[in-house]
């Protein structure tokens, strides 16, 4: 029973964390810069929706209160959400897009790799689905970055800002505490600080074939796996939320 | 109707849970086709796992093939009703994630219907290093190895679109998975 609470909130975070990705990844929905993109991010916003249902189904059973994936989505006040800042950044543009899939994507190939390991069957087996449809994702988000990276002056600085601007979010992907410290203790979790080091490993060679240079830092931003968000997820949830708090229950 | 239903049917359909095997409700839901790619049947795709059958009733196992597949729900209706048709009861569809679904568990007979239908294939499953280095793909419809990637995403999460440069068709590759 001790380990419920944490465990809880884990999955809340993981899937927080795919549903905010896949409401980012959605607005590229007719907006992409060619059909073959459009396509391309639907189809991740898809996998994302699909990873976000199933953790936090799972969390609905843990909590054992009657709640269900689609009412931690639709009725949880902005608090209490726990996703990492990193997502919820509005999309600049293409280049923005794509090099926070790269970071992002090349975490989740890590910790769902792990995760895959988990005695808890429910982690095991999401995760066992999840890095399927991540191996497709990096490999895209990859290609992009060193296509524009290493494109035009005008391609290369517009990433090179997108990466100035999101890698001072990377540091809260790598943030634990002490209930998860036990969680990763017992086995249930990986323990998130040795993902570090191979996470940074991928991302700079990925960086190092766009001829992107990592900034140089030292502090990070933080807050948004203890509900304290950026105004950008009280937007975002202004518009995912309006249809079942305007009509609560609404179905279709 | 009710003068249509013959006496043996009547007499069947009282009967409880026992007079099913598995080999026979597998058969039952075989019928059921894939929403997105309705050549090839829900059981030949591999997304139907097994049948529980305890003194509860009939426990059908069914995995997605993606996480966000939006035919779960229709297909966990269909097999419901094709159950009640035949008068399987009572009958739940439980959904299983592990082991996660493959593009190995669709039959020879299902990638070749696949083919039929003008989709190729998945080529094989080692898709683990080199997610879009997927080597030759034949053209479903002339056989040409001279075909090219126009879009590694198309309108279904498990396919990519290709054009071949022999018959200047366009089609669908079902990606490994």
């Amino acid at each position: 029973m001790n380990n419920q609470t944490p465990l809880l909130t884990y999955c809340l975070r993981l899937g927080d964390n795919a549903l905010i990705q896949s409401y980012r990844l959605s607005e590229w929905c007719s907006n992409g810069p060619i059909l073959e993109e459009d396509l391309a991010l639907t189809n991740f916003a898809l996998d994302m929706t699909g990873r976000a249902d199933l953790l936090l189904a799972y969390a609905a059973t843990l909590e054992g209160k009657g709640q269900t994936s689609d009412s931690l989505a639709y009725r949880r006040p902005e608090k209490e959400y726990l996703n990492c800042l990193i997502h919820e950044l509005p999309d600049e543009d293409f280049a923005f897009t794509m090099v926070r899939l790269m970071l992002t994507s090349a975490y989740d190939m890590l910790l769902y790799s792990a995760l895959e390991k988990s005695p808890n069957e429910n982690l095991a087996a999401i995760a066992a689905k999840a890095i399927k449809e991540t191996r497709y994702h990096l490999a895209h988000a990859a290609g992009w970055v060193e296509r524009l990276g290493d494109g035009t002056a005008e391609s290369n600085s517009r990433t090179m800002q997108a990466l100035t601007m999101l890698w001072p979010f990377t540091g809260e992907m790598f943030e634990t505490d002490s209930a998860e410290q036990q969680l990763a203790a017992d086995g249930i979790i990986p323990n998130i600080t040795a993902l570090k080091e191979p996470w940074m490993e991928k991302a700079a060679q990925v960086l190092k074939s766009a001829t992107l240079e990592i900034p140089a830092l030292k502090t990070w931003q933080t807050g948004g796996r203890t509900g304290r968000h950026t105004e950008n997820l009280g937007h975002i949830l202004c518009e995912m939320q309006y249809l079942q708090r305007a009509y609560p229950d609404a179905t279709w | 109707m009710r003068n249509a239903v013959s006496a043996t049917r009547i007499s069947r359909c009282n009967m409880v849970t026992g007079t099913f095997t598995k080999q026979d409700i597998f058969r039952i839901l075989s019928a059921i086709p894939d929403p997105e790619i309705p050549v090839v049947s829900i059981e030949e795709m591999g997304m139907l796992r097994d049948v529980e059958i305890t003194e509860e009733g009939y426990n059908i196992l069914l995995t997605p093939t993606y996480t966000g597949c939006p035919a779960m729900g229709l297909i966990e209706a269909e097999i419901k009703a094709v159950l009640q048709q035949h008068h399987v009861a009572p009958a739940k569809v439980t959904t299983v994630l592990s082991p996660a679904w493959t593009t190995d568990w669709m039959s020879a007979r299902a990638r070749e219907k696949l083919r039929a239908y003008g989709i190729a294939p998945p080529l094989h499953s080692s898709c683990d290093t080199h997610p879009f280095g997927e080597g030759i793909v034949h053209c479903p419809r002339c056989g040409s190895d001279d075909t090219v990637v126009l879009s590694r995403f198309g309108a279904t999460a498990c396919k990519a679109l290709y054009t071949c440069n022999s018959c200047r068709e366009p089609f669908e590759y079902f990606k490994c998975h």
